[in-house]
Parts: C-alpha cells; sequence; structure tokens
C-alpha cells in the first residue's frame, strides 16, 4: 500500500446506502417508469421452436391492428445493423458464427426474436404481436451437450461442420504418473442444469434517435453504459459522441444485465427508422426465453492423494452447452475457462490436467451471471477434497490444513495458472472454525445419526478473481475498457459533486464511492452528492462486472480525491497567504495541519474561487474540477478468498434438504462499508443456495423450455433460507492505495460450494452421492434409492 | 382475420379511493390494478416482477389488506380503498419500517421493496411479536432478489418488537 492510504473515516464506516430512502418511498425510477413525448412501445414475435425454417412471415394484419406503428422482421431490421461475432480473440480456435438482430431464415432456440411490433401501447403491441402468421418448417434440434458432441448429430450451424465452439486443454506436471502412484482416487462427474439471473426487474431500454442532430440518446437498464455506447455506435454507425447511454435505477442486474441482446439492439433500430423514443421492457415470460442463461455443465473431476492426505493431482474436464452463438463481448467460453483454471487453486498440489469443451446447442445463450465458471471449481474441488478425506478417515478441517497453500509459498502460481499473492485461506478457516463451534457442530452431526436424523456438514474455500483488469479483455478484441473514471467539482457552498463511470444495481458501489471522495477530500459524507452510469459525462469506463467498483472505481475517486485537496489547498493558501503545506481539510474547512485549528471554510473557499476571482494574484489558476482514472496495466485481476460452512438437514423419508445455518468469512481486501459489503455476501449465499436446491431451466429433450414462468421456475424464499452469518479477515490489495478487493461473487461461489459438501456429507452414512445441480427431492429419493438398490 | 379480440377492450367507470383520494376513471375492463396505477395515475412505486401473481414486488393494500396489483383488475376496486407504497410512505406510517430498512439495508436494487414494506407493515401492524420464522414465512411471497433476507428479518423483527412493547412509531 502506498503512504498516501486511507485512514479510518467515512471508510470502513457502516454508512446506509444514500439511494435508500428514495428507493424505499416509490421514488425510484427505473426503467419501466420513465415516458418520453411520442414514445412507442415494442414488443417481438419470439420462435416458439428450438430450430426452425422461416418459410414465410405475413404482417399484413399485424400492421393494421390499432395503434401499431410499424411491424418490422429480419428483413427491415438487419441490414441496418453490422452483425455480431461472438468470437474471443484470446482463445484460439474459438468459433461463432456472425448473428443478427433478429432471425432471418432461420431461428436458432425457442426465445429468439423473429419481427417486432411498435405501437402507442405495450398492450397495442401484445395484441398485434398475435396476428403475425410465421409459416415453420421444424428442423432436427441439438438438445443438449451430449446430443452436440454424438456422431451424425444435427447441427446448430452447418457450416462450422459441428457443434463444438471451442475445445482448450491445460496441463502441468505429470497427472497420469500422479494418479498412478496414488493411494486414493476419487472421480465424478458433477451435472449443473442451466438457471436464470431472475433479476426481479426485466431487462429494458428507452431509444431516442434524435433525426434533428442525429444523435443517439439510450436510457438503458445496463450495468455497462459505455460499452453499449461502443455497441450503438460501431454497430448502427452512428458517430461515437453523437450516442449516449444513460442508466436509470435497476432492478438488479447480477451480470444478465450486461449482455448483448438482439431485441435491445433492434429497439434502437426501430427508433432510428421511426425518428421517435422507442420503449422496449421484457415482460417476465419474455424474460424466461430471452434473457441470457447460465451453466449447464457435465464436469468429469478426479483427485488423486497420497494415505498421508497430501493432494498430488487433479483432473477436470468440463462440457459445457453455451447455446446457439458465442455471447458478443461477453464470450461465454469464459464459465468453462474459469472451471478449468480455478480448480483447487486454493491447494498446494502439482499435477493438473484439464480441458473445456463448449458446444452449441439450439438453446438461448449462455451470458454473464454471478460467479460465472468460479463456483464450478469451487464445488469440484471441495467435493472432491471432502469426500478424499473422509475416505482417509482424515478430518476435512485437518485435511485442508495440510494442503491449503501456506502464507509462506506465497506469491505463486497455482497449476490452472492462477496468481496468488495477498490471501489468506488459513487465516479464514480458523475464524470459521471458532465462529460455527466446528467440534460441537460435528458431534451434534454424530449424536443427531444416531437418532436417524441426517445433518450434514460442508465447508468450502475459494477465489473469487475480482476486478477483471487490461491483460484480460484487450487481447480478447472487445472493446471493453477495465479502467474507471472519476470527475469532483467543488461547488460553491463546499460541497463535492461527484460523477462515476460506475453504475449501481443495488450494491451500494456508489456509497461506497461517497465515502471514499469524502475520506480523500476531507468533507463530511453528507457533503458528497454521487451521479453514476452516464457515458456522456464522467470519464470513460467499464461499470458494474466482475466485483470491480470499488477496487478500480474506488481507486479513481481515492486519486480524483486528493487532486481536488491538493487544488483546494492551493487556493486555500493563496487566500490565506498561508503555505499549502500548513493546511489541512477536515470536516469540510480547511484547518492549521498541526494545530487543526480553522482556517477558513470551504464554502468561502468555493465563494472566492468562483465568484471573487479579482481578490486573488493575477496568475493564479483556479482548478475547482478534477478527474481521475484508474486501470492497474498489468493486473489480470485481485484475487479475493473467503470460506463458506453449511449445515443442512436431509429428510430421507421426503428428499427435502432444509438450511439450518450459514456462515462465510471472507477476505475481500480492505472493506469499504461492512453494511453493505455482509448483506452484498449474503444476497450472494442466496443466489448460490438458490442453485444448489431449486434453480432449473428445465428443458425437454428437443430443447423445448418446460418452467417459464416465474410459479415453475423456484428461487429462494424468506421462508426456505437461513440466517446467515458474516465475518471478515481484511488483507488488503497491496498493489493500490484503497487497497480494496471485490465481493460481488464471494457469496455465490462459497456457498454452492458449501451446500453441495453439506448434502453429500449428510448422505455418507447412505454410502450415497448426489451429483446433480440441482438437488431437488426426487434426485435425492433417486440417489438413496441408488443407495439401496447397490445395498448399501 | 379481425384484427384486435375485442375481449376486454369494453370500458368500465370505476370510482375508487387511491391513497386518500378519490379518483373517477374509465378504465379496460382487462386492465389491472397495477398497470392502472402505475400507466393512468404514474404511481410508479408499485412495480411488476411477474404479472404472475408470484413475486409480489406489486403488492398493494386493498381496505388495508396486501393484495396483488397484477391478479386484481382496475374494475374490482371500484368502491374500495387502494393504497400504495406512495401513500403510505407519505403519511409517515411506513417511516419506522423504513428506517430500519435502511439502517440495516435491508434493500439493494429496490425493486421488491414496495412490496416488501407493504407486507412487512401487514405484519407489524397487528401489534404481535413474531417470531423470526414466523416473519420469514409472512414475507415468503415477496421475492427478493439481491439481499439475503436476513436484512430485512431483522428490520421486520426489531419494528414488531417495539410495536409489540407499544411503542408509538
Amino acid at each position: 500500500m502506498s503512504a498516501d492510504a486511507p485512514v479510518a473515516g467515512a471508510i470502513g464506516a457502516r454508512v446506509p446506502r444514500l439511494e435508500l430512502r428514495r428507493l424505499l418511498s416509490g421514488n425510484g425510477r427505473y426503467i419501466d417508469d420513465v415516458k418520453l413525448p411520442r414514445m412507442l412501445h415494442a414488443c417481438f414475435v419470439r420462435s416458439p421452436h428450438p430450430h426452425a425454417r422461416i418459410v414465410s412471415i405475413d404482417t399484413q394484419a399485424a400492421r393494421q391492428a390499432p395503434g401499431v406503428a410499424a411491424v418490422f422482421t429480419a428483413a427491415d431490421i438487419n441490414p441496418r445493423c453490422e452483425p455480431f461475432v461472438g468470437v474471443a480473440l484470446h482463445r484460439p480456435g474459438h468459433r461463432s458464427p456472425p448473428q443478427s438482430l433478429l432471425a432471418g431464415e432461420r431461428a436458432l432456440w425457442q426465445g429468439q426474436p423473429v419481427a417486432m411490433i411498435v405501437a402507442e401501447s405495450r398492450a397495442e403491441a401484445e395484441d398485434a404481436a398475435e396476428l403475425v402468421a410465421i409459416d415453420w418448417q421444424p428442423l432436427p434440434t441439438v438438445g443438449d451437450q451430449l446430443q452436440a458432441i454424438a456422431p451424425g448429430a444435427a447441427l446448430v450451424h452447418p457450416e462450422l461442420g459441428d457443434n463444438v465452439a471451442f475445445d482448450f486443454a491445460l496441463k502441468k506436471g505429470d497427472a497420469d504418473q500422479a494418479f498412478a502412484e496414488a493411494d486414493l482416487v476419487i472421480e465424478e462427474e458433477l451435472r449443473f442444469e442451466r438457471q436464470m439471473a431472475t433479476t426481479l426487474e426485466p431487462r429494458g431500454l428507452i431509444a431516442d434517435f434524435n433525426p434533428g442532430d442525429g444523435s443517439l440518446t439510450v436510457i438503458h437498464a445496463h450495468q455497462s453504459p459505455f460499452q453499449m455506447q461502443h455497441v450503438f455506435s460501431r454497430h448502427l454507425g452512428i458517430p461515437e459522441h453523437k450516442v449516449r447511454v444513460v442508466a436509470p435505477d435497476i432492478g438488479g442486474g447480477f451480470g444478465m444485465k450486461l449482455n448483448i441482446y438482439g431485441d435491445e439492439i433492434a429497439t434502437a433500430v426501430a427508433s432510428m427508422i421511426l425518428g421517435r423514443p422507442v420503449k422496449f421492457c421484457a415482460d417476465r415470460l419474455e424474460s424466461f426465453v430471452s434473457d441470457a442463461q447460465a451453466r449447464d455443465h457435465r464436469i468429469r473431476c478426479r483427485i488423486a492423494v497420497k494415505r498421508s492426505g497430501e493432494i498430488t493431482a487433479m483432473e477436470m474436464d468440463d462440457l459445457g452447452a453455451v447455446g446457439a452463438y458465442g455471447m458478443p463481448l461477453r464470450f461465454n467460453v469464459a464459465e468453462g475457462m474459469m472451471a478449468i483454471s480455478l480448480m483447487g487453486a486454493p491447494y498446494d498440489f502439482e499435477h493438473y490436467r484439464a480441458r473445456t469443451r463448449s458446444v452449441y446447442v439450439n438453446k438461448n445463450l449462455i451470458g454473464m451471471y454471478r460467479g460465472v465458471g468460479m463456483p464450478l471449481a469451487c464445488v469440484a474441488a471441495e467435493l472432491l477434497t471432502d469426500l478424499a478425506a473422509s475416505e482417509l478417515g482424515i478430518d476435512t478441517v485437518a485435511f485442508k490444513r495440510r494442503n491449503y497453500r501456506r502464507p509462506e509459498s506465497l506469491p505463486c502460481v497455482t497449476p490452472g495458472g492462477q496468481k496468488l499473492e495477498s490471501v489468506s485461506f488459513h487465516a479464514c478457516l480458523d475464524q470459521l472454525v471458532r465462529l460455527i463451534d466446528y467440534p460441537a457442530l460435528r458431534r451434534e452431526q454424530a449424536a443427531l445419526r444416531e437418532r436417524g436424523i441426517y445433518r450434514g456438514l460442508g465447508i468450502a474455500t475459494f477465489c473469487e478473481q475480482t476486478a477483471y483488469g487490461p491483460p484480460y479483455y484487450g487481447p480478447s478484441g472487445a472493446a471493453i475498457s477495465t479502467q474507471d473514471g472519476c470527475t469532483l467539482r467543488l461547488d460553491p457552498s463546499g460541497a463535492v459533486r461527484c460523477v462515476t463511470s460506475l453504475t449501481d444495481q443495488g450494491q451500494g458501489t456508489l456509497t461506497g464511492v461517497a465515502q471514499i471522495v469524502a475520506d480523500a477530500v476531507g468533507v463530511p459524507l453528507e457533503q458528497v452528492s454521487v451521479i453514476g452510469g452516464d457515458s456522456a459525462i464522467s470519464p470513460y469506463g467499464g461499470g458494474a462486472w466482475a466485483s470491480r467498483g470499488t477496487a478500480i472505481g474506488g481507486e479513481a475517486a481515492w486519486r480524483a480525491g486528493r487532486m481536488l485537496k491538493r487544488n483546494i489547498l492551493a487556493l486555500a493558501s493563496a487566500i490565506t497567504q498561508t503555505p499549502a503545506e500548513a493546511l489541512d481539510i477536515v470536516g469540510g474547512e480547511v484547518t492549521n495541519a498541526r494545530t487543526g485549528q480553522a482556517v477558513i471554510s470551504l464554502a468561502d473557499v468555493g465563494r472566492i474561487g468562483y465568484f471573487r476571482q479579482d481578490t486573488l494574484p493575477p496568475d493564479f489558476d483556479v482548478q475547482l474540477s478534477v478527474s481521475a482514472s484508474f486501470v492497474a496495466n498489468d493486473r489480470m485481476y485481485y484475487m479475493a478468498n473467503g470460506v463458506q460452512a453449511s449445515y443442512v438437514e436431509v429428510d430421507c423419508e421426503t428428499g427435502f434438504i432444509k438450511l439450518l445455518g450459514q456462515w462465510a468469512v471472507d477476505d475481500c481486501g480492505r472493506v469499504v462499508n461492512p453494511l453493505l459489503v455482509d448483506e452484498q455476501v449474503r444476497g450472494g449465499i442466496v443466489q448460490g443456495i438458490g442453485a444448489v436446491l431449486y434453480e432449473e431451466c428445465i428443458y425437454s429433450e428437443d430443447a423445448n423450455l418446460l418452467n417459464g414462468t416465474m410459479a415453475d421456475y423456484l428461487v429462494p424464499m424468506a421462508d426456505e433460507m437461513p440466517d446467515i452469518v458474516v465475518a471478515h479477515v481484511e488483507t488488503p490489495e497491496p498493489s493500490t492505495a484503497l487497497g480494496a478487493k471485490g465481493i460481488g461473487e464471494a457469496g455465490l461461489i462459497g456457498a454452492m460450494g458449501a451446500v453441495w459438501v453439506a448434502v453429500n456429507d449428510a448422505l455418507k452414512p447412505f454410502g450415497v452421492r448426489i451429483l446433480h445441480q440441482p438437488f431437488t427431492p426426487e434426485r435425492v429419493l433417486d440417489a438413496l434409492a441408488r443407495g439401496r438398490a447397490a445395498g448399501r | 382475420m379481425k384484427a384486435v379480440d375485442a375481449l376486454g377492450e369494453a370500458e368500465i367507470e370505476i370510482e375508487v379511493t387511491i391513497n386518500g383520494r378519490t379518483v373517477r376513471r374509465r378504465v379496460k375492463a382487462r386492465q389491472h390494478l397495477a398497470d392502472f396505477l402505475r400507466q393512468e395515475l404514474e404511481l410508479t412505486g408499485t412495480h411488476l416482477g411477474c404479472e404472475h401473481g408470484v413475486c409480489g414486488a406489486c403488492t398493494v393494500l386493498i381496505d388495508g389488506r396486501t393484495a396483488r396489483g397484477c391478479l386484481t383488475l382496475a374494475a374490482q376496486v371500484s368502491g374500495r380503498t387502494v393504497e400504495t407504497i406512495e401513500g403510505l410512505a407519505e403519511s409517515g406510517r411506513l417511516e419506522e419500517l423504513q428506517r430500519e430498512f435502511i439502517a440495516r439495508n435491508a434493500a439493494q436494487c429496490g425493486f421488491c421493496s414496495s412490496g416488501m414494506l407493504l407486507t412487512a407493515y401487514e405484519l407489524v401492524a397487528r401489534g404481535r411479536k413474531p417470531s423470526r420464522a414466523e416473519i420469514r414465512q409472512y414475507l415468503s411471497g415477496n421475492m427478493c432478489r439481491c439481499t439475503g433476507y436476513h436484512a430485512i428479518v431483522d428490520a421486520v423483527e426489531a419494528v414488531a418488537a417495539r410495536q409489540a412493547e407499544g411503542e408509538r412509531p
């Protein structure tokens, strides 16, 4: 950490969110709350078939329906947009054909937009959509990853010759020999079903093309306005300085509102054609068939262990079904790549072999969703290590302590290629063991088993890559900036205005930025206001993804704050005829640095700086607005880490699983606001529990979605969730002044691992394992029945 | 083919008390209450998450009891009293819950919060001190995708405990 590091003040305090009073009074302004003059409403006709040829489309009746302004098909929309190619240039061999906004000759997944209705109201647009007559010729489908790689499979993209989008292997040491020489090898195949982010607010935007000046303003419920500014500019041929993307209040993102969607870009095209604002807000039924989905992996994994408990090798073979295309700019090969590169990262072992394949299927695209491939790595390694410890008769905590990378071995590079510098596996585990009273829980578990009550305790260790940097996105070819920026202005009243390139979907990042600015300048938090999410007014930046906001945008805010402080002190020095070095800013006042006595208020500095420059020396240069940007040129990520525990009870009669307790010890570097971080961790945990126990996009074998409503797709509600205890170890990121790493995904990653291990721990007396997520009662009972059939 | 199915296009005159004011409007038979509040009256604090009666984001009070705005037709509330987040917040009746929600960070994106607060308001208005399990059960019709529910339960528990002890909000 540099000498210019924060001291305790607003940073580190449990400060409530600045936006909450507004949001909790019904005064939020989400995308569907916004109306513009002459605004039209769009809805889409979507493919009912997973794979079908479009023989003809008759839009005649729809065009004549009440309120309809236009009906567009691929012929109208697609020529106005440069096709997207979802290939990651830094992944050699990755293939994805160009994709257009609306399906033209063929529809490749159920839900792909085919035609667009624009009308005076959404209701009229929906009415007219029902009048679009499409003559479909269904084609053979690729329903899942096993079908995709089977000989003679149907092809999603005939021009590619097969369904493989990407095939990548990595190898370290001699895994074959290590497995041959192991005292114990455990091998399992894990299944992770498709799921969804399921933001409570569906996707939406208003595209407002102004024919008068050729400018496009988009109010967009999106996590990265800068990414979308680039996309609208480049793909629609509008000069970049004439595109402005503004994020309103957003009802949850979780990565899903980071992706590129044909229907959203088509909305902008419609506005350009019609010269009027066009709103598209997906309803829930559309969300289920059009929001980017997540996971959908089959993972074969093994571990080699010595009798002593030493791990010698791991192996992972991942087969992921990424949908019908690569996700433009956001690369759905990332789940598999992250899974194989993070596998076993907390553990000190030498030999590793891994492969990931992404294959195309006739399903909606996989895109970014919280955790990406990291929870898959956590589940695989934590399950295998826990099972290995049990088989060897070693306590799982002792096994972890034996195999974790030791602090003195840092920095190091793991067999999967992960650079670890400031991780704290041992410290986190020690704290967790105390927190949960581990020996007491084990005693209780054993005692209850005697009475036929089957409880399981799962402990999961994880690494979280946070704040991805330019070494990742740069070579990918995607115009995604990993820098963030901050502009600060001293107002005449002495208050500080902040405009950040970050966005906030509820994380509280903007409050964290305000805390950082307050401390960096020396003003009370109440004198700082923050605006984010407007691509036209802040320094260029990224936005919200990969747990990056506070680590990157917070560092930029710190730097801008220090710059503004220097400039204020220079002006105060000129006003008071005191050397700037003898002055400080504390509590919103310029003070004597030595005595702490007030010298001049910031309001007086502001008044003179803006209105009475005539009283200053003729050559004095007043600069009370400053901007700073930050990115770590050489950092792939800041690696955070943590440990979680889950305590569950499995009802072996019904197959129901009850979460009894959940604990997390997390190390995200410096904690800027523990109040916000704790509930962020808990929110991630609940999504992780949902993934393991409830959430599944259920498709038929031929790729028809069977549960596309909120009534049928189960998410965690308050009643099923336990109280969640959160604690921290703070190992500041050494390379920044702020020392913050990310926290957004940690909860989900660790919870998935912990619940997987806990449920399988509960089933150990039956000699069975459950390896198919989500762990529905049916799958639990099937696992128990398999055990009985095997005579266990 | 007919241009539009006439079903639900019929208009009905309603008179309803919304947040203490009498509102007279002609509404389409098919328009649900949440759309009526949001589109016709611009009371956008009532949110729509599923339009299916599952997520609870559109929760309002009808004659003092929580109801789904998406499962109620506007035509059905004629002659009744509807209260939304705006009305309850402006009246100050949510103040204590709002303060606890803010202090405990019991909201993130805020999209569920209107419904969550109204359901919590109904619970604490009963004046009994519920257990955490009872609070969780009572809130189980309101989906929150951001928080871990823990802080929401904490906030409701604190307010309910105070009200049960007879303190005035």
